[in-house]
């Protein structure tokens, strides 16, 4: 019973982070319909940045966490504005191909600098935020986990249903040009959704950091484990990324603990081919209805 | 004796048949004819074993690349599985080989058919969906696929490999490079050429209404469904055919090449190349393969550096980031690829000196 506990606990966290990753893919998804496969790449472009601020030039966490997404933020921003922009308008499949191939680069930047190494944080978290209760001990690292992906989530979601900028990005996602034509700046809401979605992807890229200590091959392939995360939640829905998450964590960790280890990453892939001969638009996604 | 034909000053079609011919001029024709007649007679003896080599991959390749092209450039379906498709190739004609003894010429089309079964199994879930939900699906093919190379080992003898036994075409042994290349390059031509007449027909003419406006190809009376399996089924065909003679070219197969970094290699090809056109993917192979060649040459140098050799130089992030920029490069700067460069330097030639 202790080991299902454990079990369990474990798979909630790790779901909320892969539901915190997969939250800055749904931005951009939501936003211009893009999947972007350099998801894993971007957070692990912000892991680095904090590696190099904690470590290299030993800034103080409260200092270097925002400096790290902020470098996130405008990477977002410098990424949509060099290799983005000139392809709106232009078919999607360019620019999910535009994506690999940008995540091929990245890989390649990062590998070029700090190879294929695992580094890992200097331990800062405080201890006192560890939960004790009874047989069940929860690390800080958990403990921040799920408490910024509850925060962030309740951020994105009134972000999208109130803010005007929101708004304008769930137009953009709907029709491109319909939006252009009734006055929605659509650079501008590009521009802002792949920064804000660079910055909660470097913010997943440091927690999952702290936690498993980060390598390029690492962060890259949870980067497209986000897909089942995504397609179990629904692509385009913030809170179905979190409890999407959550499932293939449990999912993962469950076939790890009691089946065979060799079997846990290949399980989420399983489920999303499950998925989509059983629910294809995901628990929470907008069912798309087309008659011709 | 009928009149030769050469290219008018415009387009000039007033028949259906003119439309979809595949030589627009006799000069074409003959070209092709005279360009066969080098590549079998000329180029096998005028080049070296290494040469050769690389030509016969770039032969392997470009077979792979058109069953690509045909799913991505002409259907508008992305697929991330093509690595994987062709390792299902290789390992279906090793395991026929060396199981079930089955001879080269039976083996390679039974290869592919198995890869065109296991490509529309991951295509069923997908393609009554919309959008991008093939990509994802042949991303879960991917690794699924790979996990099941690796671990299924009763079949594939795991990371242990397979080695295929000698091969020979109704008593000619194949054991050299140069009896491998006229074996590749034939099932090059045939695969080309089935290509291209496909793409000639309704088939092909639903595929591309598919990849223009799906709504509007369904409303034209086009099943999407069927039809997408279908383009995806080709293209895993040619995954398959790839795979095998690729498996059969090297004698022994292991897991490691089939895995994503090849699929984004395939991408890449398509996309250098030119989406939906089957020369493209010729073009693409040839520069891919020369590009990984040219890579690994300059790998060799700069590991004789002592620089680079002492800070743990390696081939993988430079074929990464040549990759990434070469797909990135295109799409910015020219996304039709090496197919319209190639169209656009032909008509400067023959409109010149009035360009317009």
């Amino acid at each position: 019973m202790d080991f299902f506990i454990h079990l369990l606990i474990n798979g909630i966290s790790i779901g909320f982070l892969y539901g915190l990753a997969a939250m800055g893919f749904v931005m951009i998804f939501k936003s211009s319909s893009v999947l972007n496969f350099a998801h894993g790449e971007l957070m692990a472009l912000g892991a680095f940045v904090f590696l190099v601020l904690i470590g290299w030039a030993e800034l103080p966490v409260y200092v270097a966490f925002p400096l790290a997404l902020a470098g996130s933020f405008l990477l977002g921003f410098v990424v949509e504005r060099i290799f983005l922009r000139p392809l709106i308008g232009e078919p999607l499949i360019y620019v999910i191909m535009l994506t690999v191939g940008l995540a091929s680069i990245f890989k390649g930047i990062m590998l070029f600098i700090w190879g294929g190494n695992l580094y890992t944080f200097p331990d800062f978290l405080p201890a006192g935020l560890a939960i004790h209760w009874g047989s069940i001990n929860i690390p800080p690292v958990y403990v921040v986990s799920i408490a910024i992906g509850l925060i962030f989530l309740m951020l994105f979601g009134l972000f999208f249903k109130y803010s005007s900028q929101g708004i304008y990005m769930r137009s953009v996602a709907d029709n491109q040009p319909a939006a252009l034509s009734l006055g929605v700046h659509v650079r501008k809401v590009f521009a802002l959704s792949w920064a804000i979605a660079a910055l909660v992807a470097g913010m997943s890229g440091i927690v999952l950091g702290i936690i498993n200590g980060i390598n390029v091959h690492d962060l890259s392939s949870i980067g497209l484990k986000v897909f089942p995360v995504v397609i179990l939640g629904g692509l385009d829905s913030i809170g179905g990324a979190v409890i999407g998450g959550i499932i293939i964590g449990l999912l993962e960790t469950f076939t790890g603990g009691y089946l065979s280890t060799s079997l846990r990453d290949v399980v989420p892939y399983v489920a999303l081919v499950f998925i989509l001969m059983v629910k294809p638009y995901g628990l929470f996604g907008l069912i798309e209805i087309e008659r011709v | 004796m009928r009149k030769l034909h050469f290219h008018p000053c415009g387009n000039f079609n007033e028949r259906y048949e003119q439309e979809l011919t595949i030589f627009e001029t006799d000069f074409g024709r003959a070209s092709l004819v005279v360009g066969l007649v080098m590549l079998f007679a000329i180029v096998p003896y005028a080049s070296g074993p290494y040469l050769i080599y690389v030509l016969n991959m770039v032969a392997i390749t470009a077979i792979a690349a058109i069953g690509l092209n045909i799913l991505t450039g002409f259907t508008g379906q992305l697929s991330l599985g093509h690595g994987a498709f062709i390792g299902v190739g290789a390992y279906a004609a090793a395991i026929l080989a060396t199981k079930a003894g089955f001879p080269f010429i039976l083996a390679v089309p039974a290869a592919g058919s198995i890869t065109a079964f296991v490509g529309v199994l991951f295509g069923l879930p997908s393609g009554r969906l919309k959008g991008l939900y093939l990509t994802i699906a042949t991303l879960a093919g991917q690794f699924i696929i790979e996990y099941l190379l690796v671990h299924w080992e009763g079949l594939t003898e795991g990371t242990m490999g397979i080695v295929l036994p000698g091969v020979s075409i109704f008593g000619i042994a194949l054991d050299s490079d140069r009896s491998f290349f006229y074996v590749v390059y034939v099932c090059l031509i045939v695969m080309t050429l089935i290509a291209v007449n496909i793409m000639r027909t309704s088939y092909g003419r639903a595929f591309i209404a598919i990849r223009d406006n799906d709504r509007a190809a369904e409303g034209m009376g086009i099943p999407i469904f069927p039809y997408k399996l279908l383009s995806f089924g080709i293209s895993s065909f040619y995954a398959g055919i790839a795979g095998a003679l690729w498996a059969y070219y090297m004698i022994s197969i292991t897991t490691e090449p089939f895995n994503l970094g090849l699929s984004v290699e395939y991408i890449a090809m398509i996309i250098i190349g030119g989406l939906g056109s089957i020369t493209g993917a010729i073009y693409g192979a040839i520069f891919i393969t020369g590009l990984n060649e040219g890579l690994r040459w300059l790998t060799d140098i700069l590991m004789g550096v002592d620089i680079f050799s002492k800070a743990g130089f390696s081939m993988a992030p430079l074929r990464e980031l040549a990759f990434g920029s070469a797909i990135v490069l295109f799409i910015l700067l020219e996304p039709r690829g090496l197919a319209e460069v190639w169209r656009i330097i032909r008509s400067n030639f023959r409109l010149w000196p009035f360009s317009y």
